[in-house]
């Protein structure tokens, strides 16, 4: 497994003493510690067992349960499409197959070049402008017939495709 | 430091020194204010907010700034005024002239023309026609969205800066807890409230002076007030808007419900996907807890009261009252039996009670006004207001409040202005995944607790979609059962086990593959589910199965038996083809189909679909121009 670096297993330390004198910490815990790394890796669990003194089953089986919490590091860029009722009427689905096709990203996933992950969330609450897309917090309305989203989300390929070049290129020079 | 409010007094003269820059804003007449101010009212909401209007709100105090305008225009950001499918929406008072649509390139236009020019922005503005005359009209009061509306719950809602304690104690916020804690007992508390009839929003409907009781008959010191703010209804926004439009009325509400119940400490579990809501909650809190209307000795009274918030962290299943006090409590949010209820052993064992948002906000205005006022709106069993969240295949998606016992019909047609695009109504769906869905034939039932339970639904916590006839209603069942199974807790076998094989069958039947047989087994199990799931989720769960076989036994049967898909949704029963007389040949479906299942000639060759290459994906019928592709 690999290990952590010091920063973040600081952070780790910091969020579980500023809440362990609460009661039922545990959440709290997960939810900053989520923010602040962007994922709750396996060596936070185990501080938060040794702190509260709960099994690490306990503990993992908390993160398990809330959709909020992921165990595993999100893509360089992360795009949601909500599956709310009103946009899955007026075509969620669609915008979902769409988004996989051509990031490569699974629904709840990261392609494999760890570029993209794809969540389709649950009600974002913007329903006036259904289906909604969010593409690295910016959120698109009407995203199945307004183009802006697909583009957004080409832009986004095209550059990266760029950049790799550009690291390629470097590489090479070196060699 | 601010001075704390110590008593009625304190409360009245600060709401007087604030009241008549937020009154201009509900003048009737529309006539200019005395000191010649202009207030422009900008909705900061979430639908509004992700339509851009936060940089709409800092485009306006730029360019007041730079025309020297500061001392007579105040922009003001505000909650959800309803009509989210027209967002951002800006209002100039008190011209009460409503914008709509609004871009960051209009400010300008709407600052040079309307605010120093005094010439209102007609192409901005927001209008209904008159279907006699033909007519445009602005006056927003005749607008048929409001029209029909009574707002008691969202009264605050696009109107103060949630944002700002004065704006909701100028329109007389805090009153009623003031009155509450100097004038009368816990018991005349409950005993106004159970005489006003309110009834619980978040979907069971239990009468709220009732619940209110049985914590207060609890013996011990050590008791707890929780909002239950974790709408997971997917499709509704009512609490959101609340909380993010007057927060303030959610606080004195729990502060009234913890006087009545001798609770000194309340939780607000909100769900962590409404920040804007989050952060204004936390604003307000801060703020009561500043003019001492939140802490120690309350209006002098001796009553202390204080509140945190909870956040939840995505599973519906915490919306059900043991499993959202098991996640305060830090753990999995799964539900227990009844009894204990939580009423005698709730957070961390102590008496506990739980209302949600809607209802929390209802109490301040009834103890204000009195239970008769209250009583007097609404049907017989169901008292006061109920707020929808309209969405779906509606014209004015949005939040709206009606009068229990308006009809299905009058929100659908006329404050939501009927489906788009000349489509055909097909079905409305309330209650979210724990309801059902209403045809034609019930639109005219007058809406309220009863009726819609015994017309195959349910209020639910005010979810409303609109569904078309370009929805398949097999597909919709399948939407929600997907959803259930996702979110069940996996307590309970019956809903661990019965909504997968639920959710199993109606696969099967979207993909072609059903049988006849299947429709009366999934009878069955929805009501052995229903008999014996653990809690409301689980028992609920069947219902949007149930209803549509109850409605549209002839679309799963034709599902069935013919293998189509009516309204041509379910992916495995269409078929897609080219149009050999429409098509162009020019070749634009092939290019941007991914699975290069389209072949022909550009210009010569007419282009034909491969289909069993085809993903069935729809790219190509969006591309052509020449509506030449069919799906069938």
């Amino acid at each position: 497994m690999e290990r952590l670096n010091a920063a973040a297993l600081a952070d780790i330390e910091n969020i579980v003493a500023k809440h362990i004198d609460q009661p039922g910490p545990t959440i709290e815990i997960l939810h900053e510690v989520q923010d602040q790394l962007g994922y709750v890796p396996f060596e936070a669990i185990q501080k938060i067992s040794e702190a509260t003194g709960t099994s690490v089953a306990e503990v993992y089986g908390i993160v398990m349960f809330y959709s909020q919490f992921t165990t595993e590091p999100k893509g360089k860029h992360v795009i949601n499409v909500c599956l709310g009722t009103a946009c899955y009427v007026k075509g969620a689905q669609q915008l979902v197959d769409q988004v996989e096709r051509l990031t490569g990203a699974g629904v709840n996933g990261t392609s494999e070049d760890g570029l993209f992950s794809l969540d389709a969330t649950r009600c974002l609450g913007a329903c006036g402008l259904a289906p909604v897309g969010i593409i690295d917090g910016k959120v698109y309305g009407n995203a199945l017939n307004d183009p802006a989203f697909t583009k957004a989300v080409k832009k986004i390929i095209a550059e990266e495709a760029v950049e790799e070049e550009i690291v390629e290129e470097k590489a090479e020079e070196k060699v | 430091m601010t001075t704390k409010i110590g008593s009625l007094r304190d409360l009245r003269s600060l709401s007087n020194a604030h009241r008549e820059s937020v009154l201009l804003r509900m003048d009737e007449s529309g006539k200019k204010s005395a000191d010649g101010k202009i207030n422009i009212l900008c909705c900061a909401g979430t639908g509004c907010n992700a339509g851009n209007s936060g940089n709409i709100i800092k485009a306006f105090e730029d360019g007041i700034q730079e025309a020297g305008l500061g001392h007579k225009v105040k922009v003001i950001k505000t909650g959800c005024f309803g009509l989210c499918q027209k967002g951002p929406i800006v209002a100039v008072h008190p011209d009460k002239v409503f914008y709509t649509n609004v871009k960051v390139e209009d400010v300008k236009t709407i600052l040079e023309k309307h605010i120093i020019g005094g010439e209102v922005v007609e192409e901005l503005q927001m209008y209904d026609i008159d279907h006699e005359t033909s007519e445009k009209i602005f006056d927003i009061d005749k607008i048929k969205f409001y029209e029909k509306q009574q707002r008691i719950a969202l009264q605050n809602c696009g109107v103060i800066n949630p944002e700002e304690i004065t704006e909701y104690i100028s329109l007389g916020g805090y009153e009623a807890l003031g009155k509450v804690l100097t004038e009368l007992s816990p018991q005349e508390v409950i005993d106004e409230v159970s005489k006003s009839g309110l009834r619980g929003r978040g979907g069971a409907g239990f009468p709220t002076g009732r619940k209110w009781q049985f914590e207060a008959a609890q013996p011990g010191d050590e008791k707890y007030v929780i909002c239950n703010a974790d709408e997971g209804d997917p499709g509704a926004f009512m609490d959101r808007s609340i909380l993010e439009g007057d927060p303030h009325a959610i606080i004195e509400g729990m502060a009234i419900m913890a006087y009545a119940v001798g609770a000194h400490h309340g939780y607000i579990y909100v769900r962590a996907e409404y920040p804007i809501a989050v952060n204004r909650l936390r604003i307000a809190i801060a703020q009561a807890q500043d003019y001492g209307l939140l802490g120690k000795n309350i209006f002098h009274s001796g009553f202390d009261f204080d509140l945190e918030i909870r956040l939840g962290a995505g599973a519906f299943v915490c919306g059900e009252e043991t499993a959202l006090i098991a996640s305060i409590m830090g753990k999995r949010g799964m539900p227990s039996s009844k009894p204990p209820f939580p009423a005698v052993s709730g957070v961390w064992g102590k008496p506990t009670s739980i209302n949600n948002v809607e209802t929390l906000a209802n109490v301040p205005q009834i103890l204000r006004k009195g239970a008769e006022w209250y009583s007097s709106i609404g049907t017989e069993g169901s008292k006061g207001t109920k707020v929808f969240a309209l969405g779906g295949k509606i014209n004015n998606t949005g939040l709206v409040e009606i009068p229990m016992g308006t009809t299905l019909r009058e929100i659908i047609y006329e404050i939501g202005g009927g489906c788009p695009n000349g489509k055909k109504f097909k079905a409305v769906q309330t209650g979210g995944p724990s309801g059902g869905c209403l045809t034609e034939n019930e639109l005219d039932t007058p809406i309220d607790y009863e009726n819609l339970v015994q017309a195959g639904s349910m209020m639910g916590s005010g979810g409303m979609i609109v569904l078309d006839e370009d929805n398949c209603m097999v597909d919709v069942a399948r939407f929600y059962l997907e959803f259930i199974c996702d979110e069940s807790c996996g307590k309970c076998t019956p809903c661990r086990v019965g909504t997968k094989r639920l959710l199993e069958m109606l696969t099967k039947i979207t993909e072609g593959e059903g049988t006849m047989e299947m429709l009366e087994d999934m009878e069955d199990l929805c009501n052995e589910i229903k008999d014996t799931a653990l809690c409301g989720l689980g028992q609920t769960a069947p219902n949007p199965v149930l209803s549509s076989l109850r409605y549209f036994r002839d679309e799963y049967i034709e599902h069935i038996v013919n293998k189509k898909c009516p309204a041509h949704v379910c992916k495995n029963l269409l078929v897609y083809h080219i149009n050999p007389d429409k098509c162009k040949k020019c070749s634009l479906c092939a290019r941007n189909c991914p699975a290069e299942a389209i072949t022909g000639v550009p210009g010569k060759e007419v282009f034909k679909i491969d289909t069993e290459k085809c993903i069935k994906c729809g790219a190509c019928i969006s591309n052509c121009a020449f509506n030449a592709i069919e799906r069938q």
